[in-house]
């Protein structure tokens, strides 16, 4: 075998073991992201969707929000962005709430379903309330984020870059 | 000024189609004065685009509220300093700002080569003004700074607090130069392709440019990370956001394009490579740029709503179109004029290293854009995690921190026996060292361990390098250790400054593999009372509050708590974390509320308090984190910046090339002709 072979098949294995580890990863963390209308829609074609974790991406229903004290835990509505569906699920949220958590901001809650369609979240992500920059007088978006607000607060430790 | 601004941006389209035309027309007919006249286009160019960005800093400055702009990002009471960079504080105004980096780089591009590649310049400045145009056309028809509104608000909505931040007002310039700084490689691969002039002439045009590139997307990378770290109050410093990602991949690829190169004129291989990856690099900061802007990972919805996503998307496909259409027709010039001899060889540990650094830049481009690629394919939006991120790259990162040590080591073509045994045994004595004394001290976790191992080898490596090259110097011209040392660096720029590089990696992967034993505590507290915890070093602390104070300052009403602390008994700096509301002239709140962390740096660990909400008047709510080896991040940035400069600065010709021979290292490397390590 010569040494070009030799080294295609090095390059081959470490290739193979990144796609491999990109395959394999990609399954055990893909969650669907969907908002509130979609969500339905799955439950109503097959209830057992809701055992799996997902992300949820809509708007809070102004005047839905319940605080506990000390800003730990958060009760709300949200029901979709454009408000084109019925949709609604209430949430309940422990951990730090995110500063920009306010009425009708859009969010993103990382979670679970359960049996009493309650969405039990362990991520929560606000942003602002609208994010277009197209509306006149509206603030912007930070270099450097999505063009929401970076308000990512996971709860507990923070999984670390270790690369 | 501003009317001026707005009318200069038009102009300086103009200038910019003129410039492609002729400079294409010129370098196709081999005319001269129409490749000069493309080149005087450069300069109009720039001159117009600074008119419109001076345009728009006037308009900033005094506050015309009328250009939507200016309301949606500023206000009066905004201090002058984030006026200034409110400038790319927006989609448009950073658009802006990219074409007038891009101007300006182009111009010093034709400037610096005026006398040099002619052949390959009027394509070069051909494709700058491709390019140019595209920004500028964007800009005036898609994503317009000076855009008005139909009437005039008293005041602007003010810029967003998260923004207000030293940190924030410097990371997104080093990234657009460092975006823009792969701009001038490609627009010469462009060049070399068309021209067919594929030798290593048009290589040593671009090496300083991919390095400046390289140079302030690092800086870019650990500026975000540290604003991150201190302003968004997460307590950590790398998310896998996809705009974190974004500059990510192109950092990779220019990182391994630096390391290709280095073949290509020594031995004549990778030539096809080093054509992909300049134009990869270019591609990845488009689409970077792209990212970072639209926010179409987040929502598709924006990326309807966001005019500029057809604009970039049709751009991105025509140069990958073009580009590959260019490669293709070209492949037999670019033949390798060597084969790999030998595994056990430098030449195999840097294609190695290439590999690696694009298959982690590849599997971070899959993670970014699996929303987008899941619901183009399935109908459905499926994202993927910090998890997927660390598992691939955590191994492959390591493999690469291997890489970095063994590199150095071994010799051109074919490693001998000899030379391997030499070279290794202190390096790899360095890392099991290291690891021995970490298991010793109580380190059970597995990569953490394998990664320490890998720090003190590369460690090692590094060390053995300076100690050979200072004592080859000492003995041959008699100097002593410091002269020796800084001749050494200074003779060899680009091999030490590299290896001063390596030496920031191992810090910074050393504090990422620290950053695994963070402790984290949420705990509530009324004034005077006591929270005791251990940190991961098992030293004793203990946080006493001293109560919630409020007060306000220029543009925001602040509500602090602090906290006494104590380690092992004997007392720390007091720590304290605010919460702020920022109002606008009119005292009327601007935005939701901001928190500012309290943080006790060292070079052990970092104590870090959030204050996230008050239960009743007295008791604060409130999270503290211990944070190991932190700040290795932020001086291993520096020291990786530190040997960026070293590695561009510029050399006289003679001097390097006689320092090149005489600082041989013995048997480190083969004998090579002396005009090979030029530029």
């Amino acid at each position: 075998m010569n040494t070009r072979s030799k080294f295609m098949l090095g390059g081959l294995l470490i290739l193979g073991t990144a796609s491999f580890l990109a395959a394999k990863s990609t399954a055990a963390t893909a969650q669907f992201y969907l908002t509130p209308h979609e969500l339905a829609e799955r439950l109503k074609a097959d209830d057992s969707f809701r055992k799996n974790g997902m992300k949820v991406g809509g708007r809070v229903v102004p005047g839905t929000i319940v605080k506990a004290p000390g800003n730990k835990e958060v009760r709300f509505v949200m029901r979709d962005t454009m408000a084109t569906s019925d949709a609604r699920f209430t949430v309940v949220y422990k951990g730090i709430i995110p500063d920009t958590f306010t009425d009708s901001v859009d969010v993103v809650v990382e979670g679970r379903l359960d049996d009493g369609n309650t969405f039990q979240a362990t991520v929560l992500l606000a942003k602002c309330a609208s994010r277009y920059e197209n509306a006149p007088g509206k603030p912007g978006y930070p270099p450097g984020t999505q063009g929401g607000h970076p308000v990512d607060v996971p709860k507990g430790p923070t999984a670390a870059p270790q690369t | 000024m501003i009317l001026l601004g707005e009318l200069s941006l038009w102009v300086s389209l103009l200038m910019g189609i003129w410039m492609t035309t002729v400079s294409f027309a010129g370098g196709a007919t081999r005319r001269g004065e129409l490749v000069q006249s493309g080149e005087r286009a450069t300069y109009a160019t720039l001159f117009f685009v600074i008119m419109a960005s001076v345009g728009l800093w006037t308009a900033l400055f005094t506050h015309d509220f009328s250009l939507k702009f200016v309301a949606s990002y500023t206000s009066a009471n905004l201090p002058k300093v984030y006026l200034f960079s409110a400038f790319w504080a927006g989609q448009s105004g950073s658009l802006l700002f990219w074409c007038l980096i891009l101007a300006i780089f182009s111009a010093i591009a034709v400037v610096a080569n005026r006398a040099k590649n002619r052949e390959l310049m009027p394509w070069v400045t051909g494709t700058l003004g491709v390019i140019l145009v595209f920004f500028i056309g964007t800009i005036l028809f898609a994503a317009n700074p000076y855009d008005r509104m139909e009437w005039v608000p008293p005041d602007g909505r003010g810029m967003n607090p998260q923004l207000q931040n030293p940190g924030m007002a410097i990371h997104p310039p080093m990234l657009y130069l460092g975006w823009v700084g792969t701009a001038i490689p490609f627009a010469f691969a462009i060049g070399a392709l068309v021209t067919r002039r594929l030798d290593t002439e048009w290589l040593a045009a671009i090496r300083r440019w991919s390095l400046i590139s390289w140079f302030f997307l690092t800086i870019g990378l650990v500026l975000g990370m540290w604003w991150a770290y201190v302003e968004l109050g997460w307590g950590g410093y790398w998310a896998w956001d996809p705009v974190e990602n974004a500059p990510l991949t192109s950092w990779l690829c220019q990182t391994a394009f630096l390391h290709s190169i280095m073949i290509q004129e020594k031995r004549g291989m990778l030539r096809k490579w080093n054509v992909t990856l300049v134009v990869a690099a270019f591609l990845l900061s488009i689409l970077g740029t792209f990212l970072t802007r639209s926010g179409v990972i987040e929502s598709v919805h924006s990326f309807a709503q966001s005019a500029i996503g057809n604009y970039f998307s049709t751009f991105l496909i025509a140069i990958f179109v073009v580009t590959t259409i260019l490669v293709m027709t070209r492949l037999k010039d670019m033949e390798a004029k060597a084969q790999l001899e030998s595994m056990v060889s430098r030449e195999a540990a840097f294609l190695y290293n290439n590999l690696v650094l694009v298959g982690i830049a590849f599997s971070v481009l899959w993670g970014t854009l699996f929303p987008i690629i899941s619901e183009a394919v399935r109908g459905t939006k499926i994202t993927v995690g910090p998890p997927f991120f660390n598992s691939v790259n955590v191994p492959l990162g390591l493999g690469l921190l291997a890489l970095t040590g063994i590199g150095p080591l071994i010799a051109w073509r074919r490693a001998s026996v000899e030379n391997v045994r030499r070279q290794f045994v202190f390096p790899v004595l360095c890392g099991l060292v290291t690891g021995g004394v970490l298991i010793a001290l109580g380190m059970r976790a597995f990569y953490p361990i394998v990664a320490y191992i890998l720090v003190g080898f590369v460690v090692g490596t590094i060390a053995q390098e300076f100690f050979k090259g200072t004592r080859a110097r000492m003995r041959m011209y008699a100097e002593n250790v410091v002269l020796a040392s800084l001749r050494l660096v200074g003779n060899n720029r680009r091999r030490y400054g590299g290896y001063i590089v390596h030496l920031g990696v191992a810090m910074i992967f050393a504090a990422f593999a620290g950053f695994a034993f963070k402790k984290e505590f949420d705990v509530s507290l009324k004034t005077g009372e006591v929270f005791r915890a251990t940190d991961p070093f098992g030293h004793a602390w203990t946080f006493t509050s001293q109560g919630v104070s409020e007060f306000k300052r220029l543009n925001r009403y602040v509500t602090a708590v602090a906290l006494s602390v104590t380690r092992d008994g004997k007392p720390m700096p007091v720590l304290s974390s605010e919460k702020r509301q920022h109002v606008d002239s009119n005292d009327q709140p601007t935005f939701e509320p901001s928190t500012e962390v309290g943080l006790y740096e060292t070079a052990m660990q970092d104590v870090y308090m959030v204050f996230s909400g008050m239960i009743g008047p007295d008791q604060a709510e409130v999270r503290l984190a211990f944070n190991p080896l932190v700040w290795w991040v932020w001086y291993g940035g520096m020291v990786m910046a530190i040997g960026g400069l070293i590695v561009m600065w510029p050399q006289a010709e003679k001097k390097r090339q006689g320092g090149y021979v005489t600082v041989l290292t013995p048997g480190a490397e083969a004998p090579v002709p002396a005009t090979a390590g030029a530029q």
